[in-house]
């Protein structure tokens, strides 16, 4: 199990951030999951990144699905808009907040039913249209909310509360983005803050489709021996690529780790991530090397984590598109509409 | 004209009967042909020029489901009176595909005409003994003249386009402007062309001559403009400020879309970046265009979808999500034949009740009913402010009918001063003077609340949008109270919807009458022509063209002052009637139906007779 070494802040609740912010502005209602639930956690490591990365609570929108992890938008950024969307199709309704707003940090919640299951298309395709997001997959192999049936991400033999025997092949969500083109994928652990916090600063500071699958066990319905998705397992079984310090571009980057065992990963934002390579073999640019090193270790029954992934020049769906660099939702009818002397040339071609 | 003098005095190898038909400026050709063949830009052509001619034409696409190979037909209507509904009945066939041949014949009007390719003669036993029948080796001559294949096929439609204009004693300088327009920069294609269509008025003129029907130059087209309601539809949503738009392909929707597309490419760049001031996503499917459509407008973007029944069924549990949640989003709904893929390419009004209840619980949605493409780009623009204004899905309810075939109707019309109603958004400025904010509460007693963009404000103005209930504050609730608040609320607000939404046309009969006819959106050109023979028969119906659900308060005072109404749809089970009944609990023997439903348009002579009949009956009752 690998830990980076706790961050130097010592009282983080006092402190005030760039933008003037202590990490209590980043918190939201209290939560109504389970206690223990590996969720909480995330929630408590999304806080900690966004306040460590200064941004602005009310320029996030957090968007979910349905399910016991699409609820905990609520339990962080309250004063940033959040929407509990349908079940398995927050992607899309994010792609079109994006559309509208190019502005804001988009944040999509969900679960792996949610995810995996009946949203599998549109997580798919959120991926390949390189939608500017943060998504965040808390992935727990079982339906929490609807208490314990399998999800799409359960292991094939696993037995369920209830005494069912899952018999279909498991998804992995991140083979699945990388495929579908996501330009920033990882894999993080509820229990393991240190290493979760620094990856989702990276993902904020990503361009692009940013994906991270996290392993959060649920204490309720899959914590129990056998399950990969249990707090015991994953402790046992991490194998971590890589350690992740997020540095602001503005800052000097001090180095001074072996030489070889740290890259620098310059984001579009000119943030530099220093990644120390765990084994040095790992190249996080190598796409289809992450995708051979993830399916390697999954047979061995290892759960990979770290930043697995990352594209720095990918280009967002804005760019595909070409639109313009302000909001949609700013332009007026001015900027909009072509006006009735456009019109009546219409209407003449039209004789 | 030199031209007409020669047709005339060209040889009448029509040999046209005593009994043909004549008519000038008033009669229905149909073409037949295979899809695929390249007619379809001749059969446009053929049209045009009538129109440009000032004669009214109303044309009507009849195409299979499928894209090489099937029979295809293009019916249009001659029209000086200037009715734009189908009349029914064909005066002249083009007759050009042998597969179709017999219910092509058997659709000629007594003393009509046949007009077809001789290239193989078929036996004069297979005509019929009431028409004139005129051949015209069409492929022979193609063969003689064109070496490459996709020529002899394609000015076979020229030649026949050609030939009919001699036929019909047309100005042959009117086509040849528009091939002018239409082959601009391409002068070698223009030049084959015209040539093309000499050679077939040359024919003519030698073996054919004119026929019993003509075109005669009128002036009754007016400043009115043709196009098809999807291309209009998109227009409106360009007008109407909308930036947002994801689709996904559905026929008859889909180039309603790719009107879009190419209308925002044109008007809506920003001349000084290159940059679009529009987003266009075609989606993985419908659930995704109508999600990508709830997230543009709950960011505050104006963002419409397109669809038709089987993309609306997809869509239905997020239409839940906007009704309840109360997020602004226009869809586009061009009908087709249903159920399930039903007739994919042929005309219904048959989506009524799956879009107004759409969705699982009680819900209730906008709608509204265009009758041509002037209105498909009026009512398109207004959804979009209606939208904002009732925070609520509204669909705009086109159909086949409207959507995809060319009408003549008034021209578009804008007023520059004219600004979007965005609704009732509060700023970072009135949240900052300290206005209350409660997302769901009804501060105006409209039933419509207040919003907030995302990203408004650092501290005050926040909220969480949810399918779940919740207070009047956004919170999470699930008391049986703060339910019944928001649900009331809704229906406050739908109600309010009432006096917002384009309110009925009313006609009022030329006598004092016990009758009134209702109807809505494709129905009308061929319910104004039903109206004017059934007044000539001594029958008197006041009218009301409906334009939207919910019903206004004159939709029930119309039916209040009648003793009965006839609902005019085209569906099978009345589902407009039956929503009349039950929205305004209206007895059911006070609304007769007239259904009309086998995919083609309704024409007036159906309208007229199915109203007579019953009118009849009733008083002999
Ligand atoms: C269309 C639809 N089908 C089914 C459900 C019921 N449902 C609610 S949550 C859920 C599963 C949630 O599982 P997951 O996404 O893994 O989240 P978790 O609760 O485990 O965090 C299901 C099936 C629903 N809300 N909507
Ligand atoms: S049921 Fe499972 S996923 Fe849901 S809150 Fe409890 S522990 Fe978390």
């Amino acid at each position: 199990m690998t830990y980076l070494a706790k961050p130097k802040l010592h009282h983080p609740s006092l402190a005030q951030n760039k933008v003037c912010r202590t990490r209590r502005d980043y918190e939201g209602r209290v939560s109504t999951l389970c206690a223990g639930c590996g969720h909480d956690s995330i929630s408590a490591a999304i806080i900690q990144a966004c306040w460590e990365m200064d941004v602005e609570p009310h320029r996030v929108a957090k968007l979910s699905g349905i399910g016991c992890s699409s609820k905990t938008p609520d339990y962080f950024l309250g004063n940033s808009h959040g929407f509990n969307t349908v079940h398995g199709r927050m992607p899309s309704v994010l792609t079109g907040a994006n559309l509208a707003n190019r502005a804001l940090l988009y944040l999509g919640v969900s679960g792996d039913g949610d995810s995996a299951s009946i949203g599998i298309g549109q997580f798919a395709h959120v991926m390949r249209r390189g939608v500017n997001m943060v998504y965040i997959l808390e992935n727990n192999g079982v339906y929490g909310l609807t208490k314990g049936q399998f999800s799409a991400t359960a292991d094939q033999g696993s037995k369920s509360k209830k005494g069912v025997v899952n018999s279909d092949t498991p998804i992995d969500t991140v083979s699945l983005a990388l495929q579908m083109g996501a330009s920033f994928v990882a894999r993080g652990f509820s229990g393991d803050k240190q290493q979760l916090v620094p990856i989702i600063k990276a993902a904020i500071a990503h361009k692009g489709a940013a994906f991270i699958d996290i392993v959060s066990p649920c204490v309720a319905f899959n914590n129990h021996p056998g399950s990969t998705k249990s707090y015991d397992y994953v402790r046992e079984h991490n194998e971590a690529v890589n350690r992740i310090d997020f540095i602001p571009t503005r800052e000097e980057i001090v180095v001074d780790y072996a030489e070889g065992q740290v890259i620098e990963v310059e984001q579009h934002d000119g943030t530099v991530l220093l990644l120390r390579k765990l084994h040095r073999d790992y190249d996080p640019h190598n796409k289809i090397g992450a995708m051979n090193y993830i399916t390697k270790h999954q047979a061995e029954g290892e759960v990979v984590t770290g930043l697995l992934y990352v594209d720095n020049d990918a280009q967002d769906l804005h760019e595909h598109l070409n639109t313009i660099d302000i909001p949609l939702n700013t332009l007026t009818a001015k900027d909009l509409n072509p006006g009735r002397a456009a019109l009546d040339k219409i209407n003449q071609r039209l004789r | 004209m030199s031209q007409q003098g020669q047709a005339r005095s060209g040889g009448m190898n029509a040999q046209l009967k005593p009994q043909s038909l004549t008519a000038t400026n008033d009669f229905v050709v149909k073409f037949a042909n295979v899809n695929g063949s390249g007619s379809a830009s001749a059969n446009e052509l053929f049209a045009k020029a009538i129109l440009r001619m000032g004669v009214p034409v109303s044309p009507r696409n009849i195409f299979p489901s499928n894209i090489q190979g099937l029979p295809t037909w293009y019916e249009i209507r001659v029209t000086e009176a200037g009715w734009l509904g189908r009349r029914g009945g064909v005066d002249l066939m083009v007759a050009m595909n042998p597969q179709t041949w017999n219910s092509d014949l058997k659709e000629i009007e007594p003393g009509g005409y046949l007009f077809y390719d001789s290239s193989k003669p078929l036996p004069a036993s297979r005509f019929r003994s009431d028409i004139t029948v005129i051949g015209m080796p069409l492929t022979e001559i193609c063969n003689a003249t064109y070496s490459d294949a996709r020529q002899r096929q394609l000015f076979k439609n020229i030649l026949y386009v050609g030939a009919l204009s001699v036929m019909l004693d047309m100005e042959p300088a009117v086509i040849e402007q528009l091939f002018t327009e239409q082959y601009k920069g391409k002068e070698k294609l223009l030049d084959s062309n015209v040539q093309a269509l000499h050679l077939g008025r040359d024919y003519a003129t030698k073996h054919i001559g004119r026929i019993g029907l003509n075109v005669k130059r009128a002036n009754q087209v007016g400043d009115r403009i043709f196009v098809d309601g999807n291309s209009a539809a998109a227009l409106g949503c360009v007008y109407g400020g909308a930036t947002v738009c994801a689709w996904y392909p559905i026929t008859p929707s889909s180039s309603l879309a790719e009107a879009f597309q190419s209308y925002c490419q044109k008007l809506r760049v920003d001349p000084e970046t290159g940059k679009n001031r529009y987003a266009i996503v075609q989606a993985e499917d419908e659930i995704a265009s109508v999600g990508m459509v709830v997230g543009a407008g709950w960011n505050g973007a104006r963002a419409f979808t397109t669809t038709s029944g089987p993309g609306v069924s997809l869509m239905t549990e997020f239409l839940g999500l906007a009704y309840f949640a109360e997020i602004p989003i226009t869809l586009i709904n061009v009908q087709r034949g249903g159920p399930s893929t039903g007739m994919p390419t042929r005309t219904q009004q048959a989506d009524i009740v799956s879009c107004a209840y759409a969705s699982h619980g009680d819900t209730k949605h906008i709608l509204l009913f265009p009758e041509d493409p002037k209105e498909c780009f009026d009512h398109s623009a207004a959804a979009l402010d209606l939208a904002d204004r009732l925070q609520t899905p509204v669909f705009v309810m086109t159909d086949l009918d409207i959507g995809m075939n060319q009408r003549l109707c008034a021209p578009f019309d804008w007023d520059d001063t004219r600004e979007y109603d965005r609704g009732k958004v509060m700023t970072a400025e009135e949240l900052d003077a300290g206005r209350d904010f409660g997302r769901y509460l009804d501060v105006d007693g409209d039933g419509i609340p207040f919003r907030t963009y995302p990203g408004t404000h650092p501290s005050k103005g926040g909220f969480f949008t949810r399918g779940t209930t919740r207070n009047a504050y956004a919170q999470y609730s699930e008391t049986g109270p703060d339910y019944l608040y928001n649900v009331h609320r809704l229906l406050k607000k739908l109600d309010t919807a009432k006096t917002l939404v384009p309110q009925p046309v009313i006609r009022p009969a030329a006598a004092p009458t016990r009758f009134g006819v209702l109807y809505f959106g494709s129905t009308s050109p061929a319910m104004h022509e039903a109206l004017e023979a059934l007044e000539a028969m001594g029958l008197h119906l006041d009218a009301l063209r409906l334009r939207a659900f919910p019903f206004s308060d004159s939709v029930v005072e119309f039916i209040d002052a009648h003793d009965q109404v006839f609902v005019v749809e085209q569906n099978r089970d009345a589902q407009l009637r039956g929503m009349l009944i039950t929205e305004l609990e209206i007895a059911p023997q006070r609304l007769p139906k007239i259904l009309h439903y086998d995919g083609t348009p309704i024409t007036a002579r159906f309208i007229t007779a199915a109203i007579a009949e019953q009118m009849r009956a009733g008083s002999r009752a």
